[in-house]
């Protein structure tokens, strides 16, 4: 998918995060901080890294504000924001296809 | 070299006597000489002690560079006279090379960390760590490792000259002109002083700093005027609101609720749930509320407890007025209800901190105990709990009287949430451990209950009382696979705190944490 | 992934606790306290701007958050909003083992899901008929027309009255005598009776209010409900001691099950026990109080 315009989903909530994706040029821009940073800070970089992989993002800017979500959580909140900048959010959804 | 509880100590640190963590009960038997301070006589009759100002008390008190001051925490988070004093000394006497020995810093002492930052301080003792000066002792900015220490394990250092306070500082809700201090009667009131009490008689010099000056003889005095050299009136000691809430109210989070009723099921499947048993419980969530559940138990065989130690609260204290309880005695108290009780109520009493938990003196009440309700920031295999780091490896907690409490009772209970987040309560290996697994005997979770391989006597009651309980490492495994199996933390070689068992052994310490960054591979 | 059993359409539903489908925090184990069924909630608990969000959080927790024997049912969005139809395909994907319409007002409102959850069961290659439904009953037209509702397919397990909105249509109040409900829930207990499925009581949501919800849970065990909606796991325990047989109940029905079994294997149909006329009409009644007495741990014996 094409990341067409900034979108942004999740909270600052504990057990959530922030996942904001903007248009990138430059492969993928990855940053994260995270209040579990020393012991899944790796775990953390690659469920997002796989998650665009599956979503076949090439090109993003991508910011993750995690508050100690679990890795469901982490892929839903991706997922969502990638599919909110592409405007396709909210009808027919790959359930089981991209989306694992 | 390793100790008992496995941890590497590096052998730089075994000097002077100091040995490494050999297990419950090394100490006992063995003769200790006690320090005595170095006191100024005070001959000639004195109409007072008022000085002016902080300042000027701590000149007249010989203050100089590489002072060592002592603090107690019971203003807790709404502490003004650690920071004021720290500042004068920096400050207006120019004082260098100061060592804070605290009976615990928090969010209230971040002036502290400046000073640490800019090398005016070089020493924290303490057994309490949190805020920015847990931040800044964990960044290796304090020139000396912090040297934590539990509740008892502090009175025992004192005792026996590990530390030697040159000048204590008691922040007294009230005080008279010559320095007898209480707790209660003031305007920034905090009931006990008991942490204060062991600090005032083995330092050389006492200020006490008050913001209510009340009529000769303050009595009966926490602190006495016969251990105080000089008296300031403060406009105030600390904000009332952070010193104690209005009253602790007994958690209503529904996970809290279903550990705490686990936590009394569990005491009173054992044989020393009788008349008179004796109990200490924390005040946060679940410990708290176990109470509540206890007391439904205590109805239902008809029996009464014999007596309850520890830092009290409400709960507490209206089982005391219900005369449910024989006997409340206290330490330090943590809102306003055990505030206005103590010394107040019938049999509520005071205690000084090694009369608490001093495992060095010749009767600390922590040995014994029936029953001590725990929590944990991390509980691992072993039953070693960890109270002080966070699992970033960051200095966020305090040991306070978790060490002591678990190795005098009888029967010592840790409850915590299997999960934080997601951070595994229960894991392998604790960050760091600050109460030993031979200590700990039984984990309740809100996943269920492990006991201790070490108590099959307890195992048995259970059992025998159909409590269902698992094995610590099922938890272990449940918790990894609810949050993923943690990265092992990576450290630096240099060590930022020493931990000390609370008979004075080198139980971990804590080093330098490498952050992961992104970058990394 | 972990894979959820087919799920039964009569099993014990004493206690039916909903949980914000939004809240990651909330639903990553909200199993460990005992409810029979968690209720995910895509509908009044999420934010009309968070609907599309809610449902990847709820995908990804029904893959991966392993629920054991809790039944996971999820409200869905009303008929009447554009969210429906991907909040349907969302659980068929996910595996929910149920789908409670929200606003069901008739049975052509269970038969327009009922056509939705069978063309995802299609598109996902799952079972065909997996899905479970059942109907929340919100107004006065979904009351009187409860009978059809509760009859409409064969994937309704029951239905449940939705007290906030119901109350709000008859301009009423919660009473502390249940008045303002009463002719409602009993019209809809006969319904779900007669059409042989479950019915269900509202939440009650008054968290202070401990005298006024034993009140209610007393009343619905008293009018003969299933089970109750909870919005907090600390009303859980309550219902399920209400809603456990007594020690005389359960003896009983042991005493019947047994001697019916014993008789009818000597071909004798009808028969007493302590003095009271038995026939095989009490049987089924018998059982249930077995069943249940089994669920609530009071009962360890091998006739049910």
């Amino acid at each position: 998918m094409e990341i067409k315009k900034p979108a942004v989903a999740g909270t600052l909530e504990s057990s959530d995060l922030m996942v904001t994706v903007e248009p990138g040029s430059n492969g993928i821009e990855l940053a994260i901080s995270s209040s579990v940073m020393n012991q899944y800070g790796r775990q953390i970089k690659n469920t997002v890294l796989e998650t665009l992989d599956r979503l076949e993002v090439r090109q993003a800017k991508v910011t993750v504000v995690d508050k100690g979500a679990l890795d469901c959580t982490i892929k839903a909140r991706v997922e969502c924001a990638v599919f909110r900048s592409c405007d396709q959010s909210q009808k027919n959804i790959p359930w089981g296809g991209a989306i694992v | 070299m390793r100790n008992a509880v496995g941890r590497d100590i590096p052998d730089y640190l075994l000097t002077g006597g100091k040995e490494v963590y050999q297990g419950k009960n090394y100490m006992d038997g063995k003769y200790m000489q006690k320090a005595a301070p170095k006191t100024r006589r005070y001959e000639k009759p004195q109409e007072s002690k008022l000085v002016e100002t902080i300042a000027d008390a701590l000149r007249q008190c010989g203050c100089k560079d590489g002072c060592t001051f002592s603090f107690h925490h019971h203003l807790r988070n709404g502490d003004y006279v650690a920071n004021m004093v720290v500042q004068a000394a920096v400050e207006e006497l120019g004082i260098k090379d100061i060592t804070v020995a605290a009976t615990s810093l928090g969010s209230a002492h971040d002036v502290i960390a400046d000073y640490i930052e800019d090398g005016r301080v070089i020493g924290v003792q303490t057994s309490g760590i949190r805020g920015r000066i847990g931040d800044v002792v964990s960044e290796g900015k304090l020139k000396t490792p912090a040297i934590i220490r539990s509740h008892g394990g502090r009175p025992r250092a004192i005792e026996a000259g590990e530390v030697h306070i040159d000048i204590a500082v008691v922040a007294a809700p009230t005080s008279d002109c010559v320095g007898n201090c209480r707790g209660i009667g003031g305007k920034s009131n905090c009931g006990s002083l008991g942490y204060a009490m062991t600090d005032a008689k083995y330092a050389d010099h006492v200020i006490v700093v008050t913001d209510t000056l009340v009529d000769f003889p303050n009595m009966p005095a926490s602190v006495e005027a016969i251990d105080v050299d000089a008296v300031v009136v403060v406009d105030s000691i600390g904000d009332p609101k952070k010193i104690a809430s209005a009253a602790a109210r007994i958690s209503q989070n529904p996970r809290d609720l279903m550990m705490a009723e686990n936590v009394a099921k569990v005491i009173a499947a054992t044989p020393y749930f009788k008349e008179g048993f004796s109990f200490q419980t924390g005040v946060g969530g679940p410990s708290l509320a176990a109470n509540l559940f206890l007391e439904k138990y205590m109805d239902e065989r008809g029996i009464k407890m014999g007596w309850a130690i520890g830092g009290i609260c409400g709960p507490m204290v209206e089982l005391l007025k219900k005369g449910k309880v024989g006997k409340v005695i206290d330490v330090q108290d943590f809102d306003l209800d055990a505030v206005n009780s103590i010394n107040q109520t019938p049999n509520h009493f005071e205690m000084s901190a090694s009369q608490y938990a001093n495992p060095a003196n010749k009767g600390a009440f922590v040995n014994k105990l029936d029953f001590v309700v725990l929590a944990a920031l991390e509980i691992d295999t072993g039953f070693n709990v960890n109270v002080l780091t966070g699992s970033d490896g960051v200095l966020r907690g305090a040991p306070g009287g978790h060490p002591d409490t678990a190795a005098g009772s009888k029967c010592c209970i840790i409850v915590t949430p299997l999960v934080r987040g997601r951070m595994a309560t229960v894991c392998e290996h604790v960050v760091t451990v600050t109460t030993p697994g031979d200590c700990v005997d039984v984990l309740v979770t809100d996943y269920g209950i492990a006991v201790n391989p070490l108590r099959p006597d307890l195992i048995a009651c259970l059992d025998e009382a159909g409590i269902p309980h698992v094995s610590i490492e099922e938890l272990k495994e449940k918790a990894y696979s609810l949050v993923g199996r943690p990265d092992d933390l990576e450290w630096e070689d240099k060590v930022v705190a020493i931990l000390e068992a609370r008979d004075g052994t080198i139980l971990d310490v804590v080093r330098k944490i490498k952050p992961y960054t992104l970058d990394e591979a | 992934m972990i894979p959820r059993p087919k799920p039964e359409r009569f099993r014990l539903r004493r206690t039916m606790m909903f949980m914000n489908a939004q809240k990651p925090g909330l639903i990553k184990d909200a199993y460990i306290y005992g409810c029979d069924s968690i209720m995910l909630d895509l509908e009044d608990a999420v934010a009309e701007n968070q609907k599309d969000s809610a449902r990847f959080s709820l995908y990804h927790a029904l893959k991966t958050i392993d629920y054991g024997d809790t039944e996971v049912i999820v409200r869905i969005n009303g008929l009447d909003t554009p969210h429906w139809q991907e909040d349907v395909r969302v659980c068929v994907a996910g595996g929910a083992d149920g789908i409670r319409i929200a606003k069901c007002e008739s049975a052509q409102d269970v038969r327009t899901v009922e056509a939705a959850v069978e063309a995802a069961e299609e598109e996902f290659g799952v079972e065909k008929g997996r899905t479970l439904l059942m109907g929340a009953l919100e107004s006065p037209k979904g009351i009187l027309n409860a009978y059809e509702i509760c009859a409409a397919s064969d994937r309704m397990f029951g239905v449940a009255i939705s007290g906030g909105d119901f109350r709000k249509c008859m301009q009423t109040k919660p009473q502390p005598d249940g008045i303002d409900m009463v002719v409602a829930r009993g019209m809809m207990l006969m319904a779900a009776r007669a059409a042989g499925v479950q019915c269900f009581d509202t939440v009650f949501t008054n968290l202070d209010d401990e005298e006024g919800f034993h009140a209610e849970v007393l009343q619905n065990k008293a009018m003969g409900f299933d089970g109750k909606s909870l919005i907090n796991p600390k009303q859980i325990r309550y219902v399920h001691e209400v809603f456990a047989p007594t020690q005389k109940e359960i003896v009983q029905a042991e005493k019947i099950v047994r001697a019916y079994r014993e008789q009818s294997a000597a071909g004798i149909g009808v028969f007493t026990v302590d003095g009271k006329m038995i026939d095989i009409a009490f049987i089924p009644g018998a059982e249930r109080t077995l069943k249940l007495a089994r669920a609530c741990g009071l009962y360890e014996g091998d006739l049910v």
